[in-house]
């Protein structure tokens, strides 16, 4: 069985696309083979910059012959049918064969695709694989039209097995197959004849190409570890930035140097982003004073003088970097330590737009201290101190240094927040405030921080919410999902108790349209908003006006968002999304750790198996009394009563009701709701005798209505719980 | 040709061997364009003859522009005037990038010495309408230019497609001759007689323009001057294509595109004077691309667009 070999040799293939690239050709290759026929018994790719390679082994030398049966006309039927039924088969009329079926004589055709070689397979398969590259950016060149991430060079293909190899025939727009390849750019730029892998793979090897990025790699870190070790350092690990670089050569030299001692006293984080960003190097550390002291850069070529001029022009380079940090850093401590300190700054994000509709990010910071003052009663933080913060905790987007390191963005604010005196809670909170990011993110704990993260993505959610800029479908500009799920983040790892609505409300009442006058929905708002703060949720309400109602929509549509947003985040914590929904169906939903705190509980319940058989028993409750109430047209709600219980089974259903009244009222009262659910628990073995022993529509009438009474005590007993009809199963 | 071996010794000579040698690799060697631009792109050389169906291959050093980068000379790294020197060759030749590298030993990087990489970078001018796809070339960690599949031009999809070289002459200069502040780089010969340092040449100048370009330059004249180039570049390009004097097809694509260099390099200094603000600024860029679309229509309906010469009629 003969083994194929692709190379496909470009122009450099930027880093971050290159294993993306070598999977999708070795899928669209085995899979347009397997789908001809041609089975493989194992397929590895391989990508370094200049080059795409997949090796298939065990390839099928031809795929195998197939017969087709397939049913014609009847025999006698009209020549024009025949006819077109031979045109589609491809036979003449002698070559068909008659069959006796039920339904009388019927010709058939049995045709036959005969096998085709690997080859041609093959080079079909590789020319609509190139044709078709899904690169995430391609490009034309020259007076081309092929499209490729970068020009492509040359296609390397061969079959070979024990007889030798072939190659490929293939011509994609002049650039034909061959079984040639080449080396390093630099240290071995000659062309190289192969004959299969492992020839090709030494031979590469041989000539300065490692194939394999996880081994260029592994080899680039374990040299890396190896000379900070000499020197009693340590590399500071950074995956993401080794692939990168693993992507950027072919011939991996490690190289170790300094960091002029002038810039060492910069904060760690931006010599590493720095160099990081700027240069691709990994920070070395010394782990007796903690201090960034090193680096490591990484060349893509081996030299007489073993890298001594490629190391000093790094350094250099480094160096004019190190110095536009210092720089930065300099001059944003000066401002931060003068009198006016970060409030120049401050008055600075007047003159920045945080968008259109939503005004400077002056404005911006105006709401969040607003917001954070409101908060803080309810985190147990200082009023003064969380407004001090959040005045102060996107400062630093004025600095000099998060001009030119963005993502340095929070950090650099708690340095200039120390460095200018301000207590330890605000200068943290600067550094915290944008937290949490993303799902993995740590959330702050810290009283003041919480305030002001809190109040940081509240003013976001309402400003956005009030200009009807919502995510949509996969759209989300303004990443509102995000700032969603850090609410219910912040709200649930702190135990952070209270109205989420009202807080929202609070939020949009503070928005106002770019001119300065006020949107109607908002105008309409500040004239009602202490009536909507003194009101529990946005249930529909007869007594308040339309104008009113209309203008809850916006709010109530963000805390339905909200909603959503915790069921994703709760499933993914093993919580179904219909349990959610029976505790969101209830009273005090705004409150987003009550809220988990029941489903949680309501959960642990339904695992249980008084859990299940409750909740089928009041199913069938809840079932035969909705019945009931259809077709007499009226409501059990109360009334049963004790004396016309007939059967055993059945006062001992009054006695638990009356018990689990009394016991589950109590423990929802006080937010005990496993005590709760223990409640619930003890209904399920009554319920269930109930049922055995009763028959709920019985003849007599005031029988009948007194058990869907007690019906209705079930359906209440258990409602205050959770919302059970919305539970699933 | 006669190759000057071994390490060049001033900014000067640099330049001079980056001429030799991509002449002797077949470009016309122009001169640069005698107005205020932000980059070698905005020659029209390069924006307008990247355009269209026919052949070019240019080289020259432009004088650039940006006002924001100004920092009174005494940066070592950040002029608001500099140089940049750029090759444009159409169709791109399947060995640019070995003919790019033989441009680097030309000026004395050694290849068998240093490292020398070239790592992504996609190219987008939003002021032109344009982008393409290549990368930053970096020599031990340096960017020393800027390599460039030009894909679309002024709107246009780029057929055939351009490759684009700009290489950062200051910078590059200083890596190769060694040179830690601008300022002190030789600028011609240091044995020369007399001896100029790129400070004696340019440190006045710097300041001056620094100076200028932040606090002094008239606002309300820019942004007067930026209504009349946008209104001038409109007024040229609706003139009938038949030319009432001579009867000739005459489209005025040049005359036009000029005025939207103008339009492109007002802007900047609006924007180092800060009186534009980041929403404006969205709208400046859109008007001025608006104008090099526009120019890029109308080159590509003249002959050196590609256009078929039209029979005397």
């Amino acid at each position: 069985m003969p083994d194929l070999l692709i190379e496909l040799f470009s122009e450099e293939i930027p880093a971050r696309m290159q294993a993306r690239a070598a999977e999708d050709l070795k899928k669209r290759v085995t899979d347009g083979l397997v789908e001809a026929g041609l089975t493989y018994a194992g397929a590895a790719a391989l990508s370094t910059p200049r080059r795409l390679t997949l090796a298939v082994d065990g390839l099928l030398a031809e795929s195998p012959t197939i017969c087709e049966e397939r049913k014609g006309p009847k025999v006698g039927a009209p020549d024009k049918a025949i006819e077109g039924f031979l045109r589609g088969a491809g036979l003449t009329r002698d070559q068909l064969e008659e069959r006796e079926t039920p339904k009388g004589a019927v010709y058939f055709a049995m045709i036959e695709k005969p096998g085709r070689p690997a080859a041609e397979i093959i080079a079909e398969v590789l020319e609509d694989t190139i044709r078709n590259f899904p690169w995430p950016k391609s490009m034309r060149w020259g007076a081309g039209s092929l499209r490729w991430v970068r020009p492509l060079h040359s296609i390397l293909c061969i079959l070979s097995d024990e007889a030798g190899a072939a190659v490929v025939d293939l011509d994609i727009d002049g650039i034909k197959s061959g079984n040639t390849t080449r080396g390093h750019r630099f240290m071995a730029p000659d062309e190289i004849t192969v004959t299969g892998f492992d020839d090709y793979a030494a031979k590469l090897k041989r000539a300065h190409v490692v194939l394999d990025a996880r081994e260029r790699g592994e080899a680039i870190w374990q040299e890396a570890t190896n000379q900070a070790f000499a020197n009693g350092l340590d590399v500071v690990e950074d995956k993401g930035l080794l692939a990168e670089v693993a992507g950027l050569i072919e011939w991996p030299v490690v190289l170790m140097g300094a960091i002029g001692e002038e810039f060492l006293a910069l904060p760690p984080e931006v010599l590493q982003t720095s160099m990081r960003e700027h240069q691709k190097f990994f920070s070395v550390k010394n782990p007796k004073t903690g201090r960034i002291e090193r680096f490591i850069t990484v060349a893509n070529r081996e030299t007489a003088d073993n890298g001594a001029t490629i190391l000093a022009g790094n350094q250099k380079v480094l160096s004019a970097r190190l110095a536009d940090a210092k720089f930065f850093w300099e001059n944003d401590l000066r401002t931060a330590k003068s009198e006016a300190g970060m409030g120049s700054w401050v008055e600075n994000l007047g003159n920045v737009t945080f968008h259109n509709k939503l005004g400077t990010q002056a404005a911006r910071i105006d709401r969040i201290a607003a917001l954070a003052r409101e908060i803080a009663p309810v985190m147990g933080a200082d009023a003064d101190l969380a407004e001090q913060a959040a005045r102060v905790a996107k400062a630093d987007l004025s600095s000099e240094m998060v001009y030119e390191f963005p993502e340095l963005q929070g950090l650099m604010g708690r340095y200039y927040a120390e460095a200018a005196g301000l207590p330890s809670a605000v200068a943290n909170a600067c550094e915290q405030h944008y937290s949490p990011l993303g799902p993995g993110d740590d959330v702050p704990s810290e009283p003041v921080s919480v305030a002001v993260a809190l109040a940081d993505k509240l003013d976001t959610l309402t400003g956005f919410w009030a200009i009807d800029e919502k995510p949509t479908g996969s759209k989300d500009p303004f990443a509102l999902r995000r700032a969603a799920l850090g609410v219910i983040r912040l709200v649930l790892e702190n135990d952070v108790r209270g109205s989420l609505w009202k807080l929202n409300l609070r939020g949009f009442s503070q928005h106002v349209v770019k001119d300065g006058s006020e949107s109607d929905l908002l105008a309409r708002f500040k004239e009602h908003l202490n009536e909507l703060v003194s009101r529990d949720l946005p249930t529909a309400d007869s007594e308040a006006s339309e104008e009113l109602e209309h203008a809850l929509k916006t709010p109530a549509d963000l805390l339905s968002f909200f909603h959503d947003r915790l069921k994703v985040f709760l499933r993914d914590q093993g919580i179904r999304h219909d349990v959610i929904d029976a505790c969101i169906a209830m009273d005090g939903n705004d409150d987003l750790t009550l809220l988990v705190k029941r489903a949680r509980a309501l959960e642990d319940f339904l695992k249980t198996e008084d859990g299940t058989n409750l909740l089928q028993g009041f199913k069938r409750a809840n079932n035969i009394l909705s019945q009931a109430e259809e077709k007499d047209g009226v409501e059990y709600s109360y009334g049963a009563d004790r004396k016309f219980a007939e059967d055993d089974s059945e006062k001992a259903l009054f006695d638990a009701l009356e018990a689990g009244g009394a016991a589950i009222s109590p423990a929802i009262e006080g937010e005990d709701f496993a005590a709760a659910m223990r409640g619930m628990a003890a209904l399920r073995a009554p319920i269930d005798a109930f049922f055995e022993a009763v028959q709920v529509n019985a003849d007599s009438d005031i029988v009948r209505r007194n058990r869907l009474n007690l019906l209705s005590q079930i359906r209440q007993v258990c409602g205050q719980v959770a919302d059970l009809t919305k539970v699933e199963g | 040709m006669t190759q000057t071996n071994g390490a060049p010794r001033s900014f000067q000579e640099i330049i001079l061997r980056l001429q030799n040698y991509w002449a002797a690799k077949g470009c016309a060697v122009m001169q640069p364009y005698d107005m205020e631009v932000g980059a070698g792109t905005f020659h029209p050389a390069t924006t307008l003859r990247s355009l269209g169906s026919k052949a070019w291959a240019a080289a020259y050093v432009q004088p650039s522009r940006r006002p924001t980068d100004g920092r009174y000379g005494e940066n070592p790294n950040r002029l608001q005037h500099y140089y940049q020197y750029q090759v444009l060759i159409k169709p791109s030749p399947p060995n640019l990038q070995e003919l790019y590298l033989g441009s680097l030993e030309a000026i004395g990087v050694d290849m068998a010495m240093h490292d020398i990489r070239f790592v992504e970078d996609d190219w987008e001018s939003p002021t032109l309408g344009a982008w393409g796809l290549g990368w930053e070339v970096w020599c031990d960690g340096m960017e020393v230019s800027q390599f460039t599949y030009f894909q679309q031009v002024g709107g246009h999809d780029c057929h055939p497609v351009s490759g684009e070289l700009t290489y950062g002459l200051e910078r590059l200069a200083m890596y190769v001759l060694g040179v830690d502040h601008v300022m002190d780089m030789p600028y011609n010969d240091p044995d020369a007689l007399i001896p100029l340092s790129y400070g004696d040449v340019f440190k006045q100048t710097e300041e001056e323009y620094a100076r200028w370009n932040f606090d002094v330059a008239n606002t309300e004249v820019l942004l007067r001057h930026f209504e009349e180039a946008e209104a001038e570049c409109a007024a040229i390009l609706a003139q009938e294509h038949q030319d009432p004097k001579t009867g000739k097809r005459i489209i005025m694509a040049h005359p036009a595109y000029d005025q939207c260099i103008k339009a492109s390099h007002i802007f900047n200094l609006l924007d180092a004077r800060g009186v534009i603000s980041v929403t404006e600024r969205q709208a400046y860029i859109g008007r001025v691309r608006a104008l090099a679309k526009q120019c890029a229509d109308a080159f590509v309906q003249t002959e050196a667009g590609g256009h078929a010469p039209e029979s005397a009629a």
